[in-house]
């Protein structure tokens, strides 16, 4: 393979990978609850610190990423009990609630951290084809966002959670009445939502400088992505990743990262005038004629 | 005239609120006064922002749209009014036409990302998350334009610098500019402040405003009786949009200086607090509780930027769970209801 037909496909699945990872945890919270997590890039941040954090107390970098997932899931469920839960039926709201904690989280990490904190080193280090170098953790990345994807497919299929959260998706009030134990439903999936950006912050860890305010720097990709993709995880926002990460990788190869994010935004509201519920309410829409 | 102010849609219709208001604007004019010419050009920075806030108000109180790009559009302004005037020159009405032209450019936006919303029918929260990722995103975009290259005519963007080395506004005056500073701006910005506010009171007081609350009650009823919904939704949201826009043009004349930070997060969210605490449903109230917080903020600033904008969020939080509605309408209708009780 010529390295350059393989450092397309490198940054498109860098790309890909970039908006599965920071998209899957918003659009379970989001598909589940109609609700937008204003915090979702503050749930990545608290992944990226926990991480940094305890990798730096001496645990191996795999563990220390488990820790970050595991404590953004855990700041997620106790967030949805504390201030979520009472705005189910207010779903503009609960975007009000989210970006005040948006606001606590990062200026208060400011006030208490400081506006830097100790990174790790990328990983695993670089592979060659052709002329080029290419990061080896990048392709792990995107093993990750596969990985993502399949757990997603069988949580939400395979599972009797999944066939209770489906339930509760489709008509929360008959799933109550039928047993489904709805609000306990929804704590697990925000909290799944949070452990996966948490996730998705472990995983970006090794590859970003440490600032309290670096949600930020994620949640635009994030945003644009659960816009296209709609409410499903498997069927809008893979493919609205996929589709975004050809735009992008294309936009960021000949014009640069933020042409790049600028030239992302213009397609997604571009797509959104020809495609109001996304991909997902289109292939829906499609599979019910 | 007087009847059109009033109406069903504003909170403080009879004639002892009226009586109240002229007295508040009558301190505010004999204000400086006998304040010093610190307090007074601060109390100037207070009313830059109202114009943005009354905004905000009219397109999610009244028109029930929830947009986060207030700054974008403040940017746009900003911006584009130290973009303009570094080209043209203040003298001759330079930077009075620097003010209109960027005020035109953010309306121009706003017809176009509000064409693509409104008309694509992004509602809800779609509406909220798209309007911000485009403010995060123009944020972006003017924190790397530090390089040489990023020039418009003579004016620098300078990235994360910010810009600077426009001019304060000059108002023509028989052959003699007057400069816009300290007193002269704030008397400019007081009665700005002042039309916008009756302006806007009178907008929805009208046809057009009973129209835009019938659609936020229901817009399918709304469009079901013959309205074109999406026409006066895309109107609100350019008038919003638009005194962001002035709010940003203002703030660069008044403070000679721009940069990014006023365009992303946290700024972004400052506005939906200041609402969303105030009272969305009422242009009073809004007003009131957009300088009380203001003030506030500022107070607070001054020991830790950080700890205030903290406390903005659990102010946010707090209102959100415990007074929905916002706190300075609760007020207001309750004062209405005082005195309504004693009248009758």
């Amino acid at each position: 393979m010529s390295g350059d037909l393989f450092s397309y496909i490198y940054q498109f699945a860098d790309v890909f990978a970039f908006l599965v990872l920071s998209a899957a945890g918003l659009a379970i919270i989001f598909g589940m609850m109609g609700i937008i997590n204003m915090a979702h890039g503050e749930f990545i941040m608290c992944g990226v610190y926990v991480t940094s954090a305890t990798y730096h107390m001496g645990l191996p970098l795999v563990l220390a990423q488990a820790c970050g997932t595991a404590a953004a899931g855990l700041v997620g469920v106790v967030l949805e009990y504390l201030v979520i839960r009472p705005l189910y039926a207010r779903p503009l709201d609960s975007l009000l609630v989210t970006l005040g904690v948006s606001l606590i989280a990062t200026q208060g990490t400011l006030v208490i951290l400081g506006s830097t904190f100790p990174g790790i080193g990328t990983p695993l280090g670089s592979f060659d084809v052709g002329a080029y170098t290419f990061s080896t953790y990048r392709m792990v990345l995107f093993a990750a966002a596969i990985g993502v994807l399949g757990f997603v497919y069988v949580l939400f299929m395979r599972t009797g959670f999944g066939v209770q959260a489906r339930a509760t998706m489709q008509n929360a009030a008959m799933a109550r009445a039928l047993g489904v134990p709805t609000s306990r439903i929804y704590a697990l999936s925000f909290g799944i939502g949070a452990a996966l950006a948490g996730l998705c912050g472990a995983l970006y860890a090794p590859t970003m400088n440490l600032i309290p305010t670096m949600g930020a720097g994620f949640i635009v990709e994030a945003f644009v992505t659960v816009v296209v993709g709609g409410a499903s995880v498997l069927l809008g926002t893979a493919p609205a990743a996929a589709v975004l990460a050809i735009i992008r990788s294309g936009l960021n190869a000949w014009y640069g990262q933020v042409i790049g994010q600028i030239g992302l935004l213009i397609a997604v509201i571009l797509i959104v005038r020809v495609l109001p519920s996304g991909f997902s309410g289109w292939l829906a829409r499609r599979s019910a004629s | 005239m007087f009847q059109r102010l009033n109406g069903p849609q504003t909170l403080g219709n009879g004639r002892g609120f009226w009586i109240g208001a002229l007295a508040v604007f009558a301190v505010a004019v004999a204000f400086p006064a006998v304040a010093d010419p610190y307090d007074v050009g601060n109390f100037a920075y207070f009313l830059i922002w109202i114009f943005m806030a009354l905004g905000l108000c009219l397109m999610w109180g009244y028109g029930g749209m929830l947009s986060f790009g207030q700054t974008f559009f403040f940017g746009l302004g900003g911006y584009g009014y130290g973009v303009i005037e570094i080209n043209i020159g203040a003298a001759h009405g330079g930077s009075l036409a620097a003010l209109v032209l960027a005020v035109s450019v953010a309306a121009l936006a706003a017809a176009i990302l509000g064409y693509f919303m409104i008309y694509g029918r992004i509602g809800g929260v779609f509406f909220g998350i798209v309007t911000l990722s485009t403010t995060l995103a123009l944020a972006a975009f003017v924190g790397q334009t530090a390089g040489p290259e990023w020039t418009v005519g003579t004016a620098r963007l300078n990235g994360f610098n910010g810009m600077q080395g426009m001019s304060p506004l000059q108002l023509p005056w028989f052959g003699r500019d007057i400069d816009l500073e300290e007193s002269a701006l704030y008397y400019f910005l007081l009665v700005l402040l002042a039309a916008t506010y009756v302006g806007l009171r009178l907008l929805v007081n009208s046809r057009f405003g009973n129209v835009l609350v019938a659609i936020r009650e229901d817009p399918q009823r709304a469009e079901l009786l013959g309205y074109d919904v999406r026409r006066y939704q895309l109107v609100t949201f350019v008038i919003g949009s638009l005194l962001a826009g002035l709010s940003g043009a203002l703030y660069t004349a008044w403070g000679q200086f721009i940069t990014p930070s006023s365009i992303g997060l946290p700024a972004a969210a400052m506005p939906i607090v200041w609402v969303a605490f105030a009272g969305r449903s009422d242009l009073t109230a809004t007003f009131v509780g957009t300088f009380v917080l203001l003030f506030a903020f500022q107070t607070i600033t001054i020991y830790s930027e950080q700890s205030a904008l903290v406390l903005m969020g659990l102010l946010l939080v707090a209102t959100v769970l415990f007074a929905p509605r916002g706190l300075m309408v609760g007020v207001g209708q309750s004062l209405t209801r005082s005195f309504a009780k004693r009248g009758g």
